[in-house]
């Protein structure tokens, strides 16, 4: 119901995305994806692949569309030395579910915060930051909150070891 | 204290809220930044009781975990059970025959109610009443020597498994549960009379603690927090789990947005559980308990999978990334209290001090389900 008009608008940023990169440009995107997934199985409606750079944007469109924040999850692919942040949202009358995917180089985890647009993903992205050690440019506070305060680990590395 | 918290121009001073205190409920600092009475500034220090369940789901099998999740969130144990068996069995493709649905539905019911008593005692001795603390422990513990005779513990259940239960009800669980819903039906107009009816408590709640329906849409807060602000968001309903649908419930909405409005809802939903249960018990089917031929190790093909229960404290969802193996890849666990509690800062601004604690027991934050 409230997916359709969604859809167009990541679409949009998925054909911008998939533009040759500019010159000197490194093409390390992800290639942008906006698929129909089956609650019955999956758990959520919508699916979307973005850039790094674009989840501002797509934050911005799921806050116009009403959307609430769940949560935000790291994964580790330590074979594809590259970190992956999952943001879920959740539409407080339809119920339906659509994940933000991004993913981000693992030597320089860095993605912009989106904690300006939903206030809530301030402690989300602080317990990917003590998790994964990922940067989120911009953000307010980007301090341990659940490790201990002198924490430099990040314990939900593949490569952790204690 | 700083230099500039001394300054004339700056009157503030810095007050620690914990780590122990009776008002937490467990191991939460806040920093309050305080204007004589007045809380300027309110940032919650939390993972005092951290212990990174998430990485013991990525270092033991699936089955191994399964009493790690009535760990966390203790006061109601089986919905975390109940959101994480789910996730493997949604993940693995394994169906729960029937009568072990109903089972869980009942177990799960019963222990919201006896997760809203217990919040309901705590909160009132947050707020200077130590009364009603004794009658919601007595109502309580009759329902915890219900679910300690089919579980087997009386707090961190680990009762459910891929593909079921682990023990069927015996022929005393069924005219005790019905037993004790009359006793508990008889005993709700005292609660009225002795707590929503009473004026001490009524000043300290009604029009105190206004959290709006965006703050709770901006900061992901659910459960009760999020109905008591006027939006009628229960996954039981919204994204129907279990068999959930075969019920007629309704879910209580006040939109008040303040304590008491919280405190109703809860109050309510001790009613909507008795009525699910009640049907429950009724249509109760006969039949195994357990699916058949789930390996005991467990290998779920490749992939993620999201699943959702609503807890006691609101929508606990489970992810999970297999890569095929015996281990899960990632699991990520999303509590309510994590997201309720977010929203303190912002609503606790400008907040008298005693009424932010009121604010801080209508959460009903339980740490360890905060912090994993």
């Amino acid at each position: 119901m409230k997916l359709l008009p969604l859809k167009s608008k990541f679409a949009e940023i998925a054909v911008r995305a998939a533009l040759p990169p500019a010159a000197g440009a490194e093409a390390t995107a992800p290639v942008p994806l906006v698929m129909d997934a089956v609650h019955a199985s999956k758990g959520i409606d919508l699916d979307v692949t973005v850039p790094s750079d674009c989840v501002v944007e797509a934050a911005k469109i799921l806050d116009d569309a009403k959307f609430m924040i769940e949560a935000i999850t790291g994964i580790d692919w330590l074979a594809e030395r590259q970190i992956e942040v999952v943001y879920d949202f959740t539409h407080v009358e339809s119920g339906e579910r659509v994940a933000v995917r991004a993913r981000t180089p693992r030597d320089k985890p860095e993605l912009p915060t989106i904690s300006n647009i939903y206030p809530g993903a301030n402690w989300h992205e602080r317990e990917a930051h003590d998790f994964f050690g990922i940067i989120f440019i911009g953000h307010p506070q980007l301090i341990p909150l659940l490790l201990p305060e002198d924490a430099r680990f990040h314990p939900l590395r593949k490569d952790f070891t204690t | 204290m700083s230099t500039e918290a001394q300054s004339v121009r700056n009157e503030t001073f810095v007050l620690n809220l914990g780590p122990q205190h009776p008002a937490t409920h467990g191991v939460l600092r806040i920093k309050l930044t305080m204007d004589g009475e007045y809380i300027m500034d309110a940032d919650p220090v939390i993972g005092y009781g951290h212990r990174m369940h998430e990485k013991m789901g990525e270092n033991r099998s699936y089955a191994k975990f399964l009493p790690n999740a009535g760990r966390m969130d203790y006061v109601a144990a089986l919905f975390n059970g109940h959101g994480y068996v789910g996730a493997v069995e949604r993940l693995a493709g394994i169906t729960v025959p029937e009568r072990a649905e109903y089972i869980r539905v009942i177990t799960s019911e019963l222990n919201r109610v006896a997760s809203h008593l217990l919040w309901l005692g705590a909160f009132l001795v947050d707020l200077g009443g130590f009364t009603p603390l004794l009658y919601c422990f007595d109502d309580r513990e009759q329902i915890l020597d219900l679910l300690e005779s089919v579980t087997g513990s009386r707090l961190t259940f680990c009762y459910y498994r891929f593909g079921g239960v682990c023990n069927d009800i015996d022929e005393d669980f069924v005219p005790g549960t019905r037993k004790f819903i009359t006793r508990l039906r008889s005993r709700m107009p005292m609660y009225d009379a002795l707590v929503t009816k009473n004026i001490i408590f009524r000043k300290r709640v009604e029009g105190i603690g206004l959290i709006s329906a965006e703050t709770c849409r901006k900061y992901g807060a659910t459960g009760p927090v999020i109905r008591g602000s006027g939006v009628a968001y229960d996954v039981r309903k919204i994204e129907p789990y279990s068999v959930y649908p075969k019920f007629n419930f309704d879910i209580p909405v006040y939109s008040e947005c303040d304590c008491m409005a919280r405190y109703k809802v809860r109050i309510s939903e001790i009613i909507q559980s008795m009525r699910i249960i009640e049907q429950a018990l009724d249509s109760l089917p006969t039949g195994p308990v357990m699916a058949e031929k789930v390996p005991q190790a467990l290998k779920p093909p490749k992939g993620d999978c999201y699943y959702n229960v609503e807890s006691a404290r609101g929508s606990f969802g489970v992810r999970i990334v297999s890569d095929g193996t015996e281990n899960a890849y990632r699991l990520k666990l999303r509590s309510p209290c994590f997201s309720n509690m977010s929203l303190f800062r912002e609503c606790s601004k400008g907040m008298l001090l005693p009424d932010a604690l009121a604010l801080l027991g209508s959460f009903d934050l339980v740490i360890p389900d905060m912090d994993r």
